[in-house]
This record gives structure tokens, sequence and C-alpha cells, in this order.
């Protein structure tokens, strides 16, 4: 972790969160740009594991808030990195429709069945799963 | 194609349901399923997140929740950094990225797993919206 002294506790001068940008805290959302920017592409993910933590330790968001806010930045990090990987030719278009369409489908279903199920038993299961791709990437 | 589509529709409701983000799922499922190369795999991966942040976050801003300032100002920020990361990626072998993914998906169930059986009943990554909202990390 970079930088992230917790916030001295300055409400006067820093009336509250969320209200005007700061130096400090804009600092503190480009380095949290910064690092998800990378995150997500040296590996092709959207980076939510590395803005959601940051933005509840630095910024003292909530996790919905971190979440919803992560979200909305991975619009322009996932859509930005995807733009260079455009340029390396490494991008299948046709893939990621068919990919991406069906899992907003996916995640409307997803987060049906959330309100209605137990997940941890799911959770541990697809925990298993990753570690078994894993498994069969490194041995691959 | 039934392939790509089933991939999409498993990251989708993983992400959904467990608060993961739909790229451990899209990466993987690319490479052991469609043969992709590591790069193809997580530049198509890149692509195909921005649908589900896009309807995630338009859901999660109706709700309130979305801070757009400090969105678009991670977001704008990022870029540089995210152009880091690519040209890093593209700057590794496949084999040595592939295993440097596979390390990723371990730390992310191993963190699942120490979630799903910690004493509350579940709570995924995201923190439960309200009824329906997508907690969702692409």
């Amino acid at each position: 972790m970079v930088a992230g002294p917790p916030a001295p506790a300055s409400g006067l001068s820093h009336p509250q969160a969320g209200a005007g940008a700061s130096p400090k805290r804009v600092l503190e959302l480009a380095a949290i740009g910064t690092l998800a920017g990378v995150f997500s592409g040296l590996f092709g993910v959207g980076g939510g594991s590395v803005v959601v933590p940051l933005l509840v330790l630095w910024l003292g968001y909530g996790e919905r808030a971190a979440t919803a806010t992560s979200l909305a930045a991975i619009v322009f990090i996932a859509g930005f990195a995807a733009a260079v990987q455009g340029a390396y030719g490494n991008v299948r278009v046709l893939d990621a429709a068919l990919i991406g369409v069906p899992a907003v489908a996916g995640v409307l279903a997803g987060t049906w069945l959330q309100q209605r199920l137990h997940s941890r038993a799911i959770a541990l299961l697809f925990a298993a799963v990753l570690v078994a791709s894993a498994v069969e990437l490194v041995i691959r | 194609m039934i392939g790509a589509v089933g991939i999409g529709l498993a990251g989708g409701v993983v992400a959904g349901l467990l608060g993961v983000g739909g790229g451990v799922v899209f990466v993987p499922g690319l490479v052991l399923m469609l043969g992709l190369g590591q790069h193809q795999a997580e530049a198509t991966s890149l692509l195909a997140i921005v649908p589900v942040a896009i309807v995630g976050s338009y859901r999660q801003d109706r709700y309130g929740n979305v801070r757009r300032a400090d969105a678009l100002l991670v977001g704008l920020l990022s870029l540089a950094g995210a152009a880091a990361g690519v040209v890093l990626a593209n700057a590794l072998s496949g084999a040595l990225l592939r295993d440097a993914f596979a390390a990723l998906i371990v730390v992310v169930a191993v963190q699942l797993a120490r979630r799903a059986l910690r004493a509350t009943p579940v709570v995924a990554a995201g923190g439960h919206p309200p009824a329906g909202t997508g907690g969702e990390k692409a």
C-alpha cells in the first residue's frame, strides 16, 4: 500500500467526503486510478478488487458506494485498456460481444438469485473452480 | 460461439451473485474453453467487461450509490496506468502472464473462501445494494 495516512480528521477544512476535491484527495484518487489501471491492463480484469478496498480504506467509503463508484470507474479503465489492447491486435471483438452481452443478463440473474439463496456454499464451490482453473492454466 | 455465450452467462451470474469480477471467469474461460492465448483472452475480457460495467453502474447510479465526481476522476486518472499495464502485459510471454494470472485467481479464491467461511451469512465483496441491484464488480 502506498501513501494512505488515515485522513487527518480535519472536518473543518474539508467539510465532508465527497465534497470539494482537495489536492490530497485528488492524489489519492489518482493513486487508486493508477494502481487499478495497471492491475486491469496487466490481468484483463476490471480492477474492482483494487478500487473497492482503497476507496474504503483511504476515502472512508461504505462498501456499497465503493462498489458502485468502482463500477463506474471501470467503464473507463476497462474501456481504455481494451482500446490499447486493440492497438496490439489482441481483441476478439465478436467473442467480446458474445460474452459481454449475455454477461449483462447473467449479472441480472445473479443479483436476483443473491436475494433468494445462501451463496456461501456457492462461493466455496466457485473458489474451488477458480483453484482448479488456476491449476489447469499452469499445467497447460 | 455457444462457448462464448456460456462464458458470458457464467461470468455474469458469478459477478451478480458473489460480487467478484467477470474478468476472473472470462479470462480462464477464453483460454481453457476457446483456446485463446493469454494476451488475446485478457484483451477480449477487457472489452467484454465494458457493457457489464455500463449497465451495472447505470443501475447503481439510479440508486444514488455512485459518487460521480470521484468515479470520473478515478477513471480518467487511471488511463496512464491502464496503458502501462497493457504494455507490460504485452512485454511478458504468454506463459508467464498465464502463470501470474493463475496466481491472481488463487488469491481471489482464497479471499472468497475466507469471506464465505466468516461467521456472518455471506456478504459478497460488493456489499449488498437494496433489492436486486448489482453488487457486482466487473
